[in-house]
């Protein structure tokens, strides 16, 4: 495009200085012009980027979570009340199901006098609802009553995110061996280490978190000895004085291994206590926690756990509500503008009927919200929270913007297609309908699915109309109570624990796989029916 | 549908059969156009007669267009424009509110200045108005017609090999010879050009001159164009036009030798236009 600036030395008559003087400025202004334009597409391509790689990097965790692996043995007397073999009564015995797995993990690590905070930080390692799978499974394998399984049960969300770097910093140091141990299980253990360790790491560790401590606690330090878990209660010259944890109840032995797990926050400050991180490291040292692939976030309904919440009910609630919308808003949308744009008389009428189309397309969406929710549900009685609604809301708000890229593909298609028609002796409506809608065709389908795609993150107006309701179950039909993406997205965003952070990553990435497939579908039906020119 | 098209072959026949070659086919008495306020055309009154080609001459904007579209009332496709008076074509006026545009545009036939054909095969491009208006019973009876169109249209040859081929992968020419195969195809008996040639190169044209000079033994033609030269070449009659109005009509070699108006003479022989 840049020709080469001409040779002073060589320029010939018609080469005048001014003019010169001209092309170097118009390349200049070309130059600019071009540098512009790649600056405006890197900030695009970069605030895409980012995002992608924020939401990804969070949601990530949540499509992975921890499990609890337990061998064992379904007693009929605990997962089949009264002895019966009804699949239902068996899915609905949760907390048969519970209990034994709660009992077998205070087998395992409670003693018989253990007190009840103790044990409900042991039991606090899954949630109550955490078992649903394995009581589901069962029922529908009945013969699975009485016989040993490993069964897998998610690990409470807190559990999950410290096993995912999260809830605290730390740092696992290795301190070589034992080299002498005294005192008691019960009353306190002394430990020295063998001379000549390093234990500069140590400190420099617990002096870093020391210092990053916003409120001046001390960060807390877990020692490991074998199978059995310390915390640290003094440090004096050559010893480090411990109390028993969690674990064997065994005094160590010299020359036994010996590590350390130095956590930044003290245990006030954390939701995980130390007990609990000292029974997840055994459990996992046993290799009873596995990682596994989050299916909970795609067969679950909504949940108040984190880690039993799923999209499900959301994947479907907001199908249905798609549905509706394109039965409302695409047919409805193509007529009207088929109408406006071939057959109304241009006069002041059809003028101010656009012009209010045009305002309809900006009016904010939580105006049509209100819309619906004083027309449909207060004046037609229709159900509060239901995809039928959110479904009537979200298609009149995406109508005029049908309407408006309808006429667009409409005006597009050539007169001389509808002159050719008329002059062969087709009528209007023949020539609209077998010549010009099908060229118009590929616009239209593409601006009625961005159209589509914007109704699939529209929030606020389903909000009013109640669409944020809490649903655990699946909706069957579009007249059951039911949720969208973009509010469970809302919702779980606001959940005040930390998991629901991923959570709400991976359910975002849920709603972006939907937009990319619907406009997937948008090139692909495009270029089905460009190729019939 | 039938009906009409059955008795134009009927009439078409016995004009045949009486050997009427100079025979008015379409009658306009004193029409007047109208865009909004505007008036286009200005009591314009001519006969045109049947199997012979008439052209229509003039300088640009003098209402060519306008009064052709008249014929086959196109213009009521156009909301500002409004057309007053008669035009009688076998005995009725076809500006009757009882006429439907649709039934006479399958009798008045029209090519446009652009090749237009559909975005669709040759073959569908020629079956479509046959199929519109059921003038063939069955597939065989519209392979038939897409033949005789196009062969009457001087294309078959070129096309026979490949009717599944999209109208608008031909050539400028032959797409303009495609759209009259199709304005053939549904048996018109009169069919309107306006200046069919001005977007094709002189070959291109010299086909298409000559297919007029075949197809005027059949069909009342009326050619609107800009080249005088083409005037002479194919047409019988030729009508100059100036500013909306009929300045002179007759026949052709009187009209390019001995022009009665000065305002001809002035147009033929290059002084304004
Ligand atoms: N669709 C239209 N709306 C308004 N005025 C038109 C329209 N078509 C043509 N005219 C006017 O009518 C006059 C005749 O135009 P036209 O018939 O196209 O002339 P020609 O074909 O001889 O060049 C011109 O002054 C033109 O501006
Ligand atoms: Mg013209």
């Amino acid at each position: 495009m840049n020709s080469p600036a001409p040779n002073p030395e060589t320029k010939g008559t018609f080469v005048t200085d001014a003019a010169l003087k001209r092309l170097k400025k118009r390349h200049a202004a070309e130059t600019r012009f071009k540098f512009y334009g790649q600056f405006a597409i890197a900030i695009a391509v970069l605030a895409l980027i980012a995002l992608l790689v924020s939401i990804i990097s969070q949601a990530s965790s949540a499509f992975q979570r921890n499990m609890l692996v337990f061998d064992i043995t379904l007693n009929a007397e605990d997962v089949a009340p009264n002895g019966t073999d009804d699949p239902d009564a068996i899915a609905r015995n949760v907390s048969g199901f519970n209990l034994l797995l709660q009992d077998s993990l205070r087998d395992q690590f409670l003693p018989e006098d253990a007190d009840a905070s103790e044990t409900r930080q042991l039991f606090g390692l899954f949630t109550r609802l955490a078992v649903l799978p394995v009581a589901k499974k069962t029922a529908a394998h009945v013969d699975m009553v009485g016989t040993q399984q490993t069964v897998s049960v998610a690990l409470a969300d807190d559990i999950d995110l410290y096993l995912k770097g999260g809830v605290t910093e730390r740092k696992s140091i290795d301190l070589g061996q034992v080299a002498s141990a005294r005192g008691a299980i019960g009353d306190g253990i002394y430990v020295s280490l063998a001379p000549g360790t390093d234990t500069s790491a140590l400190a420099e560790a617990i002096g870093g978190f020391q210092e990053q401590s916003l409120d001046d606690s001390a960060p807390t330090t877990l020692i490991g000895i074998g199978n059995t878990w310390y915390s640290v209660t003094g440090f004096s010259s050559n010893e480090i004085a411990l109390a028993y944890l969690a674990g064997a109840r065994v005094a160590p032995d010299p020359s036994q291994g010996i590590r350390a797990l130095v956590l930044a926050q003290a245990e006030a400050n954390r939701t995980v206590s130390d007990r609990q991180i000292a029974w997840t490291m055994l459990l996992k040292d046993e290799g009873r926690i596995r990682k596994a692939f989050n299916s909970t976030l795609f067969t679950n309904a909504d949940s108040t756990y984190p880690e039993l919440a799923g999209t499900a009910a959301a994947i479907v609630g907001s199908l249905l509500t798609m549905l509706v919308t394109a039965l409302l808003a695409i047919p409805v949308g193509i007529f009207a503008a088929v109408y406006l744009e071939e057959f109304a008389p241009k006069n002041r009428m059809t003028d101010l009927i656009e012009v209010n189309i045009n305002n309809l397309a900006a009016v904010p969406s939580i105006v049509f919200g209100l819309l619906g929710a004083a027309v449909f549900i207060n004046f037609f009685g229709m159900p509060r929270s239901v995809p039928l609604v959110g479904g009537l809301v979200l298609g009149l708000l995406v109508l005029p913007t049908v309407i408006i890229a309808s006429r667009a593909a409409l005006k597009s298609v050539p007169p001389s297609i509808r002159t050719a028609a008329l002059g062969v002796g087709a009528s209007k409506t023949q020539s609209v309908f077998h010549h010009v809608l099908p060229l118009a065709a590929p616009g239209i389908l593409t601006g009625s699915i961005i159209g589509m795609a914007r109704a699939l993150g529209e929030t606020a107006p389903l909000l009013l109309i109640g669409m944020v309701a809490f649903v655990a179950e699946v909706p069957d039909g579009p007249t059951d109570e039911s949720t969208v993406l973009p509010v469970l997205i809302y919702k779980w965003s606001t959940g005040a624990e930390r998991a629901w952070e991923p959570q709400t990553a991976a359910a975002i990435i849920v709603l972006l796989v939907f937009l990319v497939l619907m406009n997937l579908i948008a090139i692909i039906l495009r270029r089905r029916f460009e190729r019939r020119w | 549908m039938d009906g009409n098209v059955e008795d134009f072959v009927e009439t078409a026949r016995n004009k045949q059969a009486l050997n009427m070659a100079e025979m008015t086919k379409v009658d306009c008495r004193h029409i007047d156009v109208f865009y909004d306020e505007k008036q286009a055309i200005y009591d314009i009154s001519m006969e045109i007669q049947d199997r012979a080609v008439t052209a229509f001459i003039g300088p640009s904007g003098c209402g060519k267009s306008t009064f052709l579209r008249c014929i086959n009332r196109m213009n009521d496709t156009i909301e500002s424009a409004s057309v007053k008076g008669q035009i009688i074509m076998d005995g009725a006026d076809i500006n009757d509110p009882s006429i439907d545009p649709v039934l006479l545009r399958s009798r008045v036939g029209m090519v446009f200045q652009k090749p237009n054909p559909f975005p669709k095969s040759i073959y569908d491009n020629i079956a479509y108005g046959p199929r519109i208006h059921g003038l063939a019973a069955g597939k065989s009876e519209l392979d038939e017609i897409v033949e005789s169109s196009l062969r009457k249209a001087g294309l078959w040859e070129e096309v026979k090999d490949r009717l599944a081929a999209p109208g608008t992968s031909l050539s400028g020419g032959q797409q303009q010879r495609l759209c009259i195969a199709r304005a053939i195809a549904v048996s018109p008996e009169v069919i309107l050009m306006d200046e069919p040639c001005s977007a094709l190169d002189p070959i291109a044209t010299a086909r298409i001159e000559e297919l007029i000079d075949e197809l005027r033994e059949r069909y009342c033609i009326v050619i609107v164009t800009h080249s005088m030269q083409q005037a002479a070449r194919v047409s019988q009659r030729t009508a100059f036009f100036h500013l909306g109005k009929l300045v002179e009509y007759g026949d052709t070699e009187r009209i390019f030798t001995n022009p009665e108006d000065s305002r001809t003479q002035d147009y033929i022989t290059g002084r304004f236009g």
